[in-house]
């Protein structure tokens, strides 16, 4: 489990605190999105779940280990795999493969080992068949995505995504969207999301709102999309397929509030 | 006047085992006054095609023309073109604001005076208070703010035709919106052409609409032919439609029926799905 205890944090001494006694544990299997305003504290609630930063006050534990004590800093990176959502800020390597492995080589694996994970990540993320491409000349999509195989060839226990389909297309975004999900219900990781869209919302198991660095929202995804008030105050906008949905259930069509994509609001009218 | 292609061929790493062809014979113009949207999935040429809009990128076919001037490696275009990249607050330098944004006139050979009231103008222009934000350390700004200073940043050379790259990726719904009206009122005196996978809300307004697949046009032309093309467009792999057009098109191969060519709008769009939710349930 990896748990937040009252945690705040302030960039520097005296300054605005960016989170303010915040709690909330991640469990294996589960994919929580953090949703808020830009400047709510989401990107700062990110870095704290590697140790990238440490509480000004209350702790954050990794599977029992705390990340603020030097000796755990090492363990903590190993469990805990970060995707920013700049990947230019993330890759590293001269070719597609070679990056994807900068991780597991920096863990001491065997070279067997290395190989076998690196064609499995990039498997996972979609780009096979450019092991051996150079990075800057990978789409912004494709580079998400490396930088998202970077991290799972790590074989993290928990995974931090910190908008990671910003740059993406909708089709992009759908795809990693599915290989986010497959990851925390298949493989058993969990999965911290932070996101402005309310399509992640929709897809995620539980959904945490941020207002000013303090939890405004810990609950059920469908119980925040029906709030349009908590919708406002982070930041988030259904757009134009929250009022389709809201004029499919008015001709009453039995739409949820979750579906905001063509393929869920499709699939609860023909199942 | 117009920014125009003519049929234009871009890639990069020619000569070498990795050569791409990013841009495949486009052609496209656009005048002062006009929104042209670029769509397409990623990979398809469209950060390719502003690049070479802005001169960044020279043509290995074809022809880029600002009001007849060829923008490749002329630095005269400079002040003509103006391009907003992908997640422009990563560029910020300057110690405040209004430095920041006066880096691009200075630069054009402007007096200090007259890069100050440009500066103005185009924050006043992204709704930003020159006297409270002019100041601010850009590192300040939350991310809507941010993005709508580096906007301003490129206003002040007063470009011609101004390049957006992704301008409303990774904002929250109010900077969305505040940079769609910045769109809508820079577009009364400048070309305008933006990249964007967010298409819902801009669509409704552009004056042409080009969808790129693998640096090739899929389509070009006014958004009602869009529409109208929409279905085989999606057949090819190449348009990513409005999401609810993809759910009415989505029903209609759900309930086995062809139906209207999709809309824009979301009433037309609901009562379509209505009427063929209430067909296949026919009848009891």
């Amino acid at each position: 489990m990896l748990s937040f205890i009252d945690v705040s944090f302030a960039y520097a001494p005296g300054a605005a605190l960016a989170l303010d006694e915040v709690s909330l544990t991640l469990e294996p299997g589960q994919v929580l999105v953090v949703v808020g305003a830009n400047g709510s504290g989401k990107s700062t609630l990110a870095r704290l779940c590697d140790g990238l930063l440490t509480p000004s006050s209350g702790g954050v534990l990794v599977d029992g280990l705390d990340t603020s004590a030097e000796s755990s800093v090492w363990d903590v990176r190993v469990k805990v795999g970060m995707v920013f959502q700049d990947p230019d800020d993330q890759i590293v390597g001269t070719t597609v493969d070679e990056d994807c492995a900068f991780g597991p080589e920096n863990l001491g694996l065997p070279s067997p080992e290395i190989v076998a994970r690196v064609a499995a990540a990039l498997g996972t993320a979609g780009l096979t068949g450019l092991e051996r491409r150079e990075p800057h000349l990978l789409s912004e999509g494709q580079k998400q995505r490396l930088a998202i195989a970077g991290a799972l060839a790590m074989e993290p226990w928990y995974l931090v995504f910190d908008e990671p389909t910003a740059m993406l297309d909708p089709a992009g975004r759908r795809s990693a969207m599915s290989v986010i999900a497959r990851l925390a219900h298949e493989r058993g990781h969990g999965v911290l999301l932070v996101s402005h869209d309310a399509a992640d919302v929709a897809a995620a198991d539980r959904a945490l709102a941020l207002s000013a660095g303090r939890i405004v929202f810990d609950g059920r995804p469908q119980d925040l999309l029906s709030d349009a008030e908590l919708l406002a105050t982070c930041g988030l906008d259904t757009g134009s397929m929250g009022e389709l949905g809201d004029a499919l259930r008015a001709l009453g069509l039995p739409v949820p509030v979750t579906a905001l994509e063509a393929e869920s609001v499709v699939d609860s009218l023909w199942r | 006047m117009a920014l125009t292609f003519t049929d234009v061929t871009c890639g990069y790493a020619a000569g070498t085992v990795m050569a791409v062809r990013a841009l495949d014979s486009v052609s496209l113009s656009v005048e002062p006054g006009e929104l042209v949207l670029v769509l397409g999935p990623t990979g398809s040429g469209k950060t390719t095609l502003l690049r070479a809009a802005a001169g960044l990128l020279a043509p290995s076919a074809g022809t880029v023309e600002a009001d007849g001037v060829a923008v490749a490696g002329a630095g005269t275009v400079r002040g003509t073109v103006g391009m907003l990249f992908q997640r422009p607050e990563s560029q910020f330098f300057a110690l405040t604001v209004e430095d920041d944004c006066a880096f691009g006139p200075r630069n054009l050979g402007r007096s200090v005076d007259e890069a100050r009231s440009d500066v103005r103008d185009a924050l006043a222009q992204v709704g930003l208070d020159a006297d409270v934000f002019g100041p601010r350390e850009p590192w300040t700004l939350s991310g809507g703010e941010a993005r709508r200073a580096a906007l301003a940043g490129t206003l002040a050379m007063r470009p011609r035709y101004l390049l957006l790259d992704e301008p409303t990726a990774g904002l929250d719904a109010a900077g969305r919106d505040a940079v769609r009206s910045v769109i809508e009122s820079v577009r009364a005196r400048a070309g305008v052409v933006v990249v964007t996978h967010d298409p819902d809300i801009l669509l409704q307004r552009a004056d042409h609409v080009l969808v790129l697949q693998e640096g090739c046009a899929a389509f070009y032309g006014g958004v009602a032919e869009l529409m109208a093309s929409l279905r085989g467009l999606i057949a090819r792999g190449a348009a990513e439609p409005p999401e609810v057009a993809r759910t009415l098109l989505l029903a209609q191969a759900r309930a086995g029926r062809e139906g209207s060519a999709p809309s824009l709008d979301v009433g037309a769009a609901a009562s379509a799905i209505a009427g063929l939710y209430a067909e296949s349930r026919g009848p009891r």
